[in-house]
């Protein structure tokens, strides 16, 4: 769903349908980027509920496993500096395009694109670890909840990933354009957005979980 | 696992008479329309100008249409009921079985609700706030188009729920662990899922489109606090809309992972707790009803300034209150389950704030009020709505006052005290609020009057239909009548029950009448034009176009320095000015990709509700790819040329100038 | 955003560069102190439960600054104002539930 959210936002060109210039890009991807910041805003709401979910249901383990029997916090620490340094790498991409260095635009991208992908890559190994272990999310409440945010946070990164592979397509063919440095401009506080979520996960679940 | 999933022949209700008879007539009525459309050709009309536009005007008519479709269905639900209760007293069984009449109640709730009140809601946004801002759309015109199919494609599972397979039997408000697998194993929780979830992601887009449109494509010169109230009044809407609908996508999600793949947040056992379920589902559904009523106020004070020919008393204070109701809002939620169980400061602490929000609302009637005091209020029908609602809503503000109090909710929750207050303030507010925005704006959308003395008519049986179908049921309330009983044999509330039964015909004869006016004004329009565009002496931008506004809204976009904008201009003679030239206009282009988006996603619903998985990827898939499409598409835009721009100017100006002396009229 | 609103004059490469890298450093002193605390038992249960807490949110600024390039400026306010109402609506939204939950929760118990 989140995918559906995101693509429409980045696809609805706003047609600022000002006559004084024909030339009014400035102000259309401005519109694009506050639209998509709106956007943002619903989806840490959407985050926040089901934080809320966790908070209340994390010490119902129904007999079974709780946080602090199942979490490996020098995992999750790989798992963090991965996505912290995917930020990094990000904002240097964009830099990049906003200085239409189409090279190193796309060099970072692809740095960005493969520390996702560990993210991604370890998420699903720890996910299939514990479904193998028996503490699948029909286990418990606790568990639900855990793969229930973990996996939601999970979903939009892969999501982010896919919207990247996309517009490094794009970037490609077209070069940077205004429609492709504004679309990167979204995906940017995408991801960043992303990394402020893990902190909280990080915090919330983790950290706390496993104290 | 079958190739169509759970889906059989034997999934469409044979043996229901009732519902039989009633998808022949839905069937021959479709007929009958497709072939006045292919009579007229008018198929590409329909599908050029209407389906795939992007033109906020259109969208706020077919949203509306929407919703006066989804009234009939709602009220053909209202009426089931109350003729159901009235014929099954004294422990006869009536005509409606337990498990249809569930599904009518839950039906009824939901469809008013998200496919009648929202739609209406957001029509008449669509179709008047880029006018009140002097714009020429909406921020996003191709996601308004996308979200209004995706309103309808929720609007689409609910209907083909009943032909194919069941509705939820839950209540709209799908509680767990009733609406959990282990309780509700049919596909009717699953349509209520994918319904409410669909059109919810349309109504979170419409939020973050109109957000975007208020604060960024104002008319030069508009200050903030210059915007009209209903454009006001719907920006703290959208703002509720934006914060309060993920909370419903989330917890529907949640919900959606318990039924689907075993999930236990809310079940009854594997540690779920079904309270988090109603705790989130109110935490949206209060802010949801405040995003009703918000607008309706916008409405109100619209009618209520400009046919006193008055300024709006009091306009800083209304935009203060509105955001003081939007933020109370979001601190009340939990007056919906009092009688949970949670602690006594809990209680106290939700109670108390529920008290306070009837404040900011009494800064609005008395602004009303003196906005009245000493003005000529021209008794029109979208005043006689607003007057009906003053008195109407007040009384269903001081019955949610009683409710407030947790003492006296622990007596009257879930009572049909609760169903009269309630629909005293969603009716007799909301409601009424559309109904007076609808007669008020009518001969804007679409240039003729409404008749007059039919829609008056409709008024009063609506008005007093209203008060002999709800006021029985305060007393039922008090009786100790619950609500969603499919039969009772009590002869205390038999006298009560039937009174409310021809409290139903009254508002049904209300809506005939309604139904009528349309017929009788469309027939009569070449009598009714609204030549001038401003058939009321209108104080705000909308009334400054044409009636239907031109496609671009505005050949020059109007500088603005004053609240009553359009009166501003009239007073210092800056009203229908004649431009030497016009600059080239840019427009977007109508695009079938909305509604090719949306029919995917349906398709992806209805997949998942009768576990048809292979159907769900392909919709999914093609959704995707459509956007992908969409978002590499160039042509997506054109210009409208100045020669063109001053020959349809010039033609609106010549029949103003024409008519000027019918503008003070009414 | 502020993003759109960067100049392109080539100087600019570098300052924007340096913002990165300096909300980079940050984030990773931010992250490692409750990492730490957390796996090396370093303080006591209560004191590290606000450790992990404060620098989650100092952590969440950081990223919102550096990264997001939230700010008063004119262009950038209303998208700060807008997150800052966010967060009230989460604070609300989420402090009342698990009030309301764990009240309840304690009176079954």
């Amino acid at each position: 769903m989140s995918i559906a959210i995101q693509a429409d936002l980045h696809v609805a060109h706003p047609h600022e349908h000002n006559d004084q210039h024909h030339d009014k890009h400035h102000d259309t991807s401005a519109n694009t980027l506050f639209g998509f910041w709106i956007y943002l805003m619903t989806d840490c709401i959407l985050f926040a509920s089901v934080f809320a979910t966790y908070a209340v249901l994390y010490m119902n383990t129904d007999g079974g496993v709780s946080g602090k029997d199942i979490f490996e916090l020098d995992f999750v620490l790989i798992e963090t500096a991965a996505l912290l340094v995917s930020s990094i790498t990000y904002g240097v991409a964009m830099i990049c395009a906003k200085h239409q260095k189409q090279a190193a635009t796309l060099g970072w991208l692809l740095v960005t694109f493969a520390l996702g992908c560990v993210f991604i890559a370890m998420e699903v190994y720890e996910f299939h670890h514990l479904i193998e272990h028996g503490n699948g999310p029909d286990r418990s409440a606790f568990l639900s909840a855990f793969f229930a945010l973990v996996g939601m946070h999970g979903l939009h990164v892969t999501a982010g990933l896919i919207w990247m592979l996309i517009m490094m397509v794009e970037v490609l063919k077209t070069g940077l354009t205004n429609r492709s440095v504004t679309r990167l401009s979204c995906l940017s506080l995408f991801w960043h957005f992303l990394d402020i979520v893990w902190v909280g996960v990080f915090t919330v679940v983790y950290l706390l979980g496993a104290l | 696992m079958s190739f169509f999933g759970k889906l059989t022949l034997e999934s469409i209700p044979y043996h229901e008479p009732i519902i039989m008879v009633t998808l022949a007539v839905v069937g021959v009525i479709g007929l009958i329309i497709a072939a006045l459309i292919t009579k007229h050709q008018k198929w590409g009309v329909l599908w050029h100008d209407w389906l795939t536009s992007v033109d906020h005007k259109r969208l706020g008519i077919m949203y509306i249409l929407l919703a006066l479709v989804m009234l009939i269905r709602g009220f053909s639900d209202a009426i089931m009921m109350r003729t159901q209760q009235a014929l099954a007293t004294n422990g006869a069984a009536g005509y409606l079985p337990p498990e249809h009449y569930d599904q009518i109640f839950t039906a009824h709730g939901v469809i008013m609700i998200i496919f009648m009140a929202m739609p209406f809601m957001i029509g008449l946004m669509n179709l008047i706030l880029p006018l009140q801002i002097g714009a020429r759309d909406v921020a996003f015109p191709f996601l308004n188009n996308l979200s209004f199919w995706l309103t309808t494609s929720g609007a689409v599972l609910i209907n083909i729920s009943l032909g194919l397979g069941e509705f939820a039997k839950t209540g709209w408000v799908a509680y767990p662990p009733l609406s959990e697998l282990a309780y509700s194993p049919g596909v009717g929780v699953d349509y209520y899922i994918w319904a409410l979830q669909i059109s919810g992601i349309g109504t979170t887009l419409t939020g973050v489109n109109f957000i975007a449109t208020v604060l960024k494509m104002r008319a030069p010169g508009m200050k903030l606090m210059q915007m009209p109230i209903f454009t006001w009044t719907c920006t703290w809407a959208n703002i509720l809309i934006v914060a309060s609908f993920p909370i419903l996508t989330a917890v529907l999600g949640l919900l959606t992972l318990d039924r689907y793949l075993d999930f236990h947040f809310f079940t009854n056992d594997g540690g779920g707790n079904a309270m988090m379920y109603i705790n989130l589902f109110w935490a949206w559904g209060h802010p949801e009803v405040y995003i009703l009523i918000l607008p309706a106020f916008g409405i109100f004070s619209e009618v209520i300034s400009t046919f006193t020919s008055k300024r709006l008393f009091g306009y800083s204070s209304m935009v203060w209150a509105s955001g003081a109701i939007s933020i109370l809002g979001f601190i009340v939620w939990l007056h919906h389950f009092f009688t949970m169980g949670s602690s006594a400061n809990v209680n106290a602490f939700f109670g108390v704030m529920t008290m306070v929000i009837a404040v900011p609302t009494g800064v609005k009637l008395f602004n009303w009020l003196f906005t009245i005091y000493r003005g000529r209020l021209r008794i029109t029908v979208p005043v006689l709505w607003t007057l009906g609602f003053m008195v109407t809503f007040t009384i269903g503000g001081m019955t949610g006052v009683l409710l407030a109090v947790p003492g006296a909710d622990y007596v009257l929750h879930n009572s049909l005290f609760l169903i009269a207050h309630f629909h005293n303030t969603i009716l007799g507010g909301a409601v009424f609020g559309y109904m007076a925005g609808f007669a008020f704006w009518f001969p804007k959308a679409m240039g003729f009057h409404l008749n007059e003395r039919l829609g008056k008519a409709s008024f009063w049986c609506w008005q007093v239909g209203f008060y002999v179908a709800f006021m029985p049921l305060y007393v039922l309330g008090f009786l100790g009548m619950t609500r969603r009983i499919n039969h009772t044999d009590n002869p205390a509330w038999n006298f009560w029950i039937y009174f409310a039964a021809v409290g139903a015909f009254i508002i049904l004869a209300g809506i005939i009448l309604q139904f009528v006016q349309l017929y009788v004004s469309f027939r009569d329009r070449e009598q009714n034009l609204d030549t001038t565009g401003d058939p009321w002496n209108g104080h705000t931008l909308e009334w400054s176009t044409s009636s239907p506004p031109q496609f671009y809204n505005f050949a020059k976009l109007p500088h603005v320095s004053d609240i009553d904008a359009f009166t501003d201009m009239k007073e210092k003679g800056q009203a229908y000015q004649r431009e030497q030239t016009y600059q080239p206009i840019h427009m977007p282009k109508n695009t079938a990709s909305g509604i090719l988006i949306a029919a995917c996603i349906t398709a992806v619903g209805f997949a998942a509700i009768w576990h048809i998985w292979w159907l769900a990827i392909v919709g999914f898939a093609g959704a995707f790819v459509l956007f992908l499409v969409r978002a590499y598409d160039n042509d997506v835009d054109y210009y409208v040329q100045p020669d063109d721009v001053t020959r349809i100017e010039n033609a609106h100006l010549d029949n103003v100038t024409a008519n000027l002396t019918n503008v003070v009229r009414g | 955003m502020s993003h759109a609103h960067s100049s392109h004059e080539a100087g600019d490469f570098a300052a924007s560069i340096k913002s990165y890298v300096v909300g980079f450093v940050l984030s990773v002193v931010l992250t490692a102190i409750p990492f730490l605390s957390v796996m090396t038992h370093q303080f006591d249960h209560a004191t590290t439960i606000w450790v992990v807490v404060i620098t989650a949110i100092v952590q969440i600024v950081v990223h919102l600054k550096y990264f997001l390039h939230l700010d008063f400026s004119k262009e950038g306010r209303i998208n700060t104002f807008s997150f800052l109402f966010t967060a009230l609506i989460i604070v609300m939204v989420v402090g009342l539930s698990v009030w309301i939950i764990y009240a309840a929760n304690e009176l079954m118990m």
